[in-house]
Order: structure tokens, then sequence, then C-alpha cells
């Protein structure tokens, strides 16, 4: 299909909408009525053509903003995009495995041409037409990942694998959950996680690093994360934390439904093959909990999740001020009828 | 008593243990005010060491306390420095100049030991390597996450950054990279509702 | 590895006598599409078909990183082993189509090393001459010291000292030439990364030495990769069906499970990966422990094995598969 791209903003006036086709795709992150962490990871293939799952890396009809959106945020902030020395072989390796993606699976909208190193990147929708050379930094108007990932929806960090364990050398953060890059990179698997409470008593971390570890070239994988974010705001970063935070308060039993939103976010893992090191494109998705609720098994399951989640997670996701407006606006999307498995829209 | 039993914390936070002797030709520690201890502690343990030791110490608001009882221990070179600003350049001297095998020892502060560590860790030497011991001042240096200053010596939460003015709460998250801990912004959902700080370890 | 994992449908297209003990193959894709790339210190793991038997071997990839045309490997003939490379140098042969599993890292440079100091015994050179081409192209600085028996066994050596001079050292045994390590490790700027490749002895004696001349463990790589050892045969029951499964002198547990269609995870073959690590749900024997994976605590419970390489003696195992 043609993807009609929104104009539209993610700050200030929030002019942000979800067209119906995009509410039907939305990756609700829920499989049943309870919530707990898990090592949920599945192989990243490409599954339901149309949902976010089809493709390598989503194309959506947030594109062409959410890059307008991400120019701004580094504009004022440069730190959101940082690569230690070392990982600039690893920047070429997500440079090329961007690329290569769309143009194949968005033929329409992207074209790679390769002569050797020699390459001609045409980016449609953003009107860029650049010549290069491979593993050349100098030829690129900035380093290979922060060229390429000003061209992608989504946060990414690359992970150094050593020492058997992965290292965040390397990452563009723009649009994430409330954690700032520079401050944790460099930090291991366990550190940059240490915040995040009961997942390290659960083991899961362990678990999760060991299976990261063994991640195969040709083999990404996948898993859904989440939290609840007042306003479409992409940028929740803790750099402006003193600015975003008051909206928390701006929320009435109201406005509820068109303010607060799901934030899902589509973590992807890939081996890097050049580096040996693992990209992991963090792809944040917004629905309006007005939206969402017209899926009626989400609206259902929503309420149900949030209504029993433990207060430790309520609070870390940094919406327990809010819960029983949530809640109770969400109550009225649930008549106690039994949902069905499965992410899935009935 | 310089020693300070820290509580259980997240894993991004700093372990520190005691130093002890290890194989290698060429021994370099770092040390500021009753770090000094760790190091006299040391010595003491293993005399012979010392003859291969560059010690660099901070007194800090100790003085000479210290001082003299480090000249005793005898060690290849000793320095007193000022402030770390002062004894840096010295340091990233040392660290150029070495090989492979150096040991390296870090005493003191937190502040001490992971400003310290940051400039062993850009001369190449891997951070889990550095042997680092704890003593005297708990007090923290602290990266405010909105303006990236970096306040000393922050013994309070909440406490006002030094830079920007805002009211920040101290995380025990704790970077190596900035060799500082997290200062967030406390009442940035409820602008002036601050409460009353009270020490880190209270 | 396991389902979902990618291979490659390769065609040999060369294969060359390196010297009396090595021989060097080289594969292409049998569709004629690229290689994957890889980083230096990578392997491939290649599907012997010899008669009934899947064999399943471990090589270093010592081709250019970014060559997309080609793999190859090179394949030292052991003839106490189990047949892998005896298997290798008889039967295969230019236009044999085989599978060889994607390019899987145990063994990377740390991009942050100041210097890497390589040192290499007999046909450990081969992850060294692909991570040789990656830091000659990238400006990266190394050294290596390469041990060989005699010179017409010394595979590459002339090669890398043609185009390398004085950064490849080139020791005899039949010379009586060897590394002077001590001297070696004692001068390397702070920030050098070491790195050894051959076999088990000099491993160990690397790592002893570098130990003993102070230098973190953080900063010393190695590669080994064991071959599965013969043993006595044994009995292993599976705890979810209660299968049994023998597992016969020249097998190890890893190719029993595979030969009894048990889809089994496994990477490297070689004890090291970790990616088979197996539950043991009861034992009564003793266990064989060989891998490099397990600590040594865990060994002493005895509730984990590492299929890929331990054996059990005993009268009964049970595994959690």
């Amino acid at each position: 299909m043609t993807i009609q791209f929104n104009d539209e903003t993610f700050y200030d006036d929030y002019t942000f909408r979800n067209s119906e086709w995009a509410i039907r795709r939305f990756p609700f992150p829920f499989h049943e009525d309870s919530y707990m962490y898990s090592v949920n990871l599945e192989p990243h293939l490409s599954l339901r053509p149309g949902s976010v799952f089809e493709k390598t890396f989503d194309v959506d009809e947030h594109y062409v903003s959410e890059m307008r959106d991400r120019a701004r945020v580094l504009a004022e902030d440069p730190l959101r995009c940082q690569s230690l020395p070392h990982m600039t072989l690893a920047g070429w390796d997500l440079l090329e495995l961007i690329m290569d993606a769309k143009a194949r699976e968005y033929p329409d909208l992207f074209e790679l041409h390769r002569d050797g190193d020699r390459w001609h990147w045409i980016n449609k929708p953003l009107g860029i037409d650049q010549t290069f050379t491979f593993l050349d930094e100098t030829t690129l108007p900035c380093g290979p990942m922060e060229y390429i990932t000003r061209q992608a929806q989504g946060d990414f960090a690359l992970l150094d694998h050593r020492d058997d364990n992965l290292w965040m050398d390397a990452g563009m953060v723009t649009t994430q959950a409330d954690w700032s890059l520079d401050f944790d990179i460099g930090m291991n698997f366990y550190e940059w996680h240490a915040p995040v409470p009961k997942a390290h008593e659960m083991g899961v971390f362990q678990r999760a690093l060991k299976f990261l570890l063994n991640l195969q070239q040709g083999a990404p994988v996948r898993r859904l994360n989440w939290t609840m974010t007042v306003n479409p705001l992409l940028d929740t970063s803790p750099e402006n934390y003193h600015k975003w935070g008051v909206q928390k308060t701006s929320v009435t039993p109201e406005n509820v439904g068109s303010k607060y939103h799901l934030r899902v976010e589509l973590q992807t893992l890939f081996r890097l093959p050049r580096s040996n090191a693992l990209a992991f494109p963090i792809r944040c998705y917004l629905i309006r909990l007005e939206d969402l609720a017209t899926v009626p098994k989400w609206g259902r399951r929503l309420h149900r999740v949030l209504r029993d989640l433990p207060e430790e997670l309520a609070t870390y996701k940094g919406f327990i001020r809010n819960r029983p407006m949530i809640v109770d606006y969400l109550s009225q999307f649930d008549d106690g009828a039994e949902t069905s498995p499965g992410i899935w829209p009935d | 008593m310089s020693r300070f039993q820290f509580p259980k914390s997240i894993q991004s936070r700093p372990v520190y243990g005691t130093l002890s002797a290890r194989t290698g030709k060429a021994h370099l520690m770092v040390a500021d005010a009753e770090g000094a201890e760790a190091i006299l502690d040391l010595a003491a343990a293993e005399p012979a060491l010392m003859a291969r030791v560059h010690v660099i110490y901070i007194p800090k608001d100790t003085g000479t306390t210290y001082v003299e009882r480090l000249r005793a221990a005898a060690p290849a070179q000793l320095y007193v420095g000022p402030s770390f600003a002062a004894a840096q350049p010295r340091l990233r001297k040392a660290l150029a100049d070495a090989h492979m095998g150096l040991q390296i020892y870090l005493a003191g502060t937190e502040g001490l030991i992971g400003l310290a560590m940051q400039d062993a860790i850009a001369a190449g030497f891997p951070d889990g390597a550095i042997q680092t011991e704890h003593r005297g001042s708990v007090a923290r240096r602290v990266q405010c996450v909105h303006c990236k200053g970096i306040t000393e010596d922050v013994s309070q939460s909440p406490f006002v950054c030094a830079h920007c003015g805002l009211n920040l709460f101290v995380r025990d998250h704790y970077s190596r990279r900035h060799a500082a801990f997290q200062g967030v912004c406390i009442d940035a959902e409820d602008p002036g509702e601050v409460p009353a700080s009270e020490g880190l370890y209270q | 590895m396991s389902a979902g994992t990618r291979k490659l449908d390769v065609t040999v297209t060369e294969v060359v006598e390196v010297n009396d003990l090595v021989k060097r193959f080289r594969f292409e894709r049998s569709d004629g599409g690229e290689m994957p790339t890889f980083s230096g210190g990578a392997h491939t793991v290649v599907e012997m078909k010899d008669g009934d038997i899947t064999r399943l071997n471990p090589y270093s990839l010592m081709s250019d990183p970014r060559d997309r045309k080609c793999f190859t490997i090179s394949v030292r003939r052991d003839e106490t082993g189990r047949g892998g490379s005896l298997f290798m140098h008889r039967n295969v042969k230019p236009g044999d189509r085989m599978t060889l599993s994607f390019p899987v890292n145990l063994f990377s440079l740390d991009l942050r090393a100041k210097k890497h100091l390589m040192i290499a015994g007999g046909i450990g050179i081969t992850p060294f001459l692909a991570q040789i081409r990656q830091l000659d192209a990238t400006n990266g600085h190394f050294e290596l010291h390469y041990s060989v028996r005699t010179a017409a066994l010394g595979s590459y050596a002339e090669e890398l000292k043609a185009q390398y001079t004085d950064r490849v050292h080139v020791y005899h045994d039949d010379r009586k030439e060897a590394i002077d390590l001590a001297a070696l490790l004692d001068g390397q700027p702070l920030g050098t990364h070491l790195y050894v490749c051959g076999p088990k002895g000099m491993i160990d004696w690397v790592c002893r030495t570098a130990e003993a001349h102070g230098w973190p463990s953080e900063a010393v790589h190695y590669e080994e990769f064991l071959a599965p050892q013969s043993g006595k045969p044994f009995t292993v029951t599976l705890a979810s069906s209660g299968r049994k499964i023998e597992v016969g002198e020249h097998q190890s547990m890893l190719e029993a499970l595979e030969a009894a269609g048990v889809d089994a995870p496994y990477l490297c073959r070689g004890g090291a990966c970790g990616q088979c690590e197996t539950d043991v749900v009861s034992h009564d024997g003793n266990f064989v422990h060989r891998d490099h994976w397990l600590t040594d605590d865990q060994k002493a419970c005895g509730n984990k094995i590492m299929p890929c390489v331990s054996r059990f003696e005993g009268r009964s195992l049970v595994i959690d598969r």
C-alpha cells in the first residue's frame, strides 16, 4: 500500500493522530488479562501482512513527522546521539542493515544502489539522495549511526559484546520512556537495567542476557514493552522531565481518555555481522485510550491489566498518581466478558 | 572511623572492596583524605610492595594527618597535591607512560575513586581490574540529568543543583563514564513541593 | 544453534593443499548470492554427510570478512580424531554441495584495544588471518607472533611475513626458536589486548604467564575448540518423554541426541559458548566434564552438563530434555 504521511507534532500543540488503519495495526502488548515481567523474546519473523511485525523496520504514517521531531530534539540537545569511538564499525553495520531492509521491503519509498563500496541511497519520503563510500565516515554528513537513525523511526542502541556482557556504547535516543543515553552510555546490561524493580530478583535479566549473548546473525528477535504517557509526547526524556512531568497533573476524568496514551515499544535485537555487536532498535507506538477502546477486547483487557498491576510497577512506569482515574475511565469498556488469548483484535 | 557499610543497592551502584597486593612490576595508588589509611594498611601487610608504588595523594581536609606516615611507608614516588584537578595531569602522564602489568589501587571518597577510574579507563585499563576501597566521606558527585552540571560533595537529598538550581533527588543509579550519581528533579510533577532534605543514608 | 537458525547452502569451489597437514577449502553460495559478512575471529559449523553419520565441525573463517564472494577455511588433518578432518581431507572435492552455519564469533577483537597482540600456534593461525585483514582495513594496530613446527608446515607464514613484515614474527620449532613471552608481555602499552589461539598447552601457558605478569583477565582472549573425546558408551534418559538414548563410544551426547531426532540447542560444539547447557534431573554415577563453560562449583554440584563435549560414566543419567 502507499502510505499517506501525516503532518503532525509530538509536542506543544500535539496534533498527532492515529488513523483508523494505525489503530487497527497498533501493537497491543498484552496477550492475557494480567502482566508481569518475563523474557518474552520471540523470533523477529514477518508476521501478519499489514501488522507492525511484517517488516524488519516498520514504516508508518508517522514517519516523516517523527523524523522532524527527532531533528528538533537533536537540535536542542545533541547529546541524545552518542557513539563511543570503538562503535563506528557497528554504526556502519546498522546503516547497512536498515538501508538494505528498507530498500528491499519498501521499494517505492527507498532505494539502495551499490557499486562495490560506492553506495547510492534514495529516501523519497524525506527527499534525500546521497552517494557515499561505505566504511568511509568522511563521505557522510555525520557518523553512520546518526545518519541512518535520523531516517528511521524509533530509538536505537548499539551494544558491544565483550567479557560475557553487553555494553551500551552507542545510541540515538529521542523517543525514550524516561531513560538517559548520556547517563547510561558505557554501562553493561545489568547496570543500565539497574533501576527496573523486581525483575533482577526474578532472574529476568540473567536469562535475557544469556539468550542475547548467543543471538545469531540472521536470526533477530523481538519483544514488546509498554508504559503510559500523558499527551503524545515522544520525547519523554529524563533530561526534560522537569518540563513534561507537570503534564501528569493536567489529567481530569473528562480528558483522561484523550490525554492518556498507551505507549508500546517494539524492541528488536539483531546480531551485527562486521562488529559482532548487537543492534537494539526500540520503536515507540502511541495510542490514545479512547482510540484503543474502539477495539472492545483491548479496552476490556487494558482495564484489567492496569487495575491489577503491582504498585511497584505502576510507580516505576510513572502513572501511579493517575492510576485510579485511568482505571475508572477504562472500567466503562469492561463488561466482564471473557477475552480471547493473544494480542490481536477479535 | 573511616569505613562505612553501604546498604545493599541496585546493580549500577559501585561496590567497594579492600585493597590487596597483586602481582605486577608497577603499581599506581591514588587516594584522597582517609583513603590514605587503606594504603597504609596495604603497606603494613606488604611492605616490600611499596618500592614499586607511585602514590598520588590528595589530603583534602585531613591536612597533614597522613602525609608523614605515607612518606614513612617509603613508596617509590609520593605526590601530595592540593586537589584532584591539580593531580590529574600527573595521573594522566603516569597512565600514558604505563605498560600492561600495571596494578591500579584507588582509595578514599567515591568522587576520587570515580574520577581516577575515569582516567584509567580512558587510558585503556579494564575497569573490572581496578581495585577500590572506600574510606572517609560518603558524599557523592551527582550529575543533574537536566542541565548536565555536576555538583561535588553532595551529602543530602534532595539538594539544589549548583548549576541550574533545580531541586534534585539523588538516585543510586551511577555512571562510570561521568563518575557521578544521577540527580533528578523531585518536584517536576508538583512544582515547589520539595520534601525536607535528609542525609543520604538516613 | 537450533531450529530457526539460518544456514548456507554452499558449493566447494576450490580445495588447495597448503602443506602436508593442511588443506584449504573455499565455499561459494550455491544460488550465486552473496555470503554474509562477518567479524574477524568468527567460525562456521560445517555439516558433513559421512555415510549415515552427520558430522558437525566448527572451523574458523580465514577469508577477508569483507569478501562477499566466498568463505575459506583451513583444516588440519587429525589422524587420531573422530574423523571430521579426515572426511574433509579425503572426501570433499570441488563441486560438492555442503551446508554451513551462519558465522558465529566467540573470539572477537576488543575494538577498544590500543594494540592487538596475537599469539598463534599451528593451525590456530586461521582466526587471526581474518582478524588481521579486518584490522588492516581499519588501520588497527596489531602484532602477530606465530609458532610453527617447521617452515614447510607453517601455513600462511610466508604470505603474512611478506605482507606485514615487521608486524609478523614467525618461530620455528625445528630451529629451536621460541616466543620469548615474558619479554613480550613486559613492554606492551596500557590498553593492549592479548589474543591466543593454538594447542591447549600453548593457551594455558600464555594465560598463565599473562596472569603472572599482572595482565587483567579482561585483556586476555583465547579460543580453544575442544573436539569431543571418545569414551565408554552410556545411556541418557530424557525426562520429558522417558526415552532412553544410547551414546556410542565415538559419539558425543549432543550428536546422539541429534541422531535420535531431539532438537537440542548448540553453537560452538566445543564446550565454550554455553548454548547447549542442559539440566540434569537425576544421576547415579560420575560426570566427565570437559567444557570451559560450567564453573567448578557447578561441575561439582552435578546438576548441569554440556552435552557437546562432556560424558557420563555410571548407572543412570536423566536430563531435562
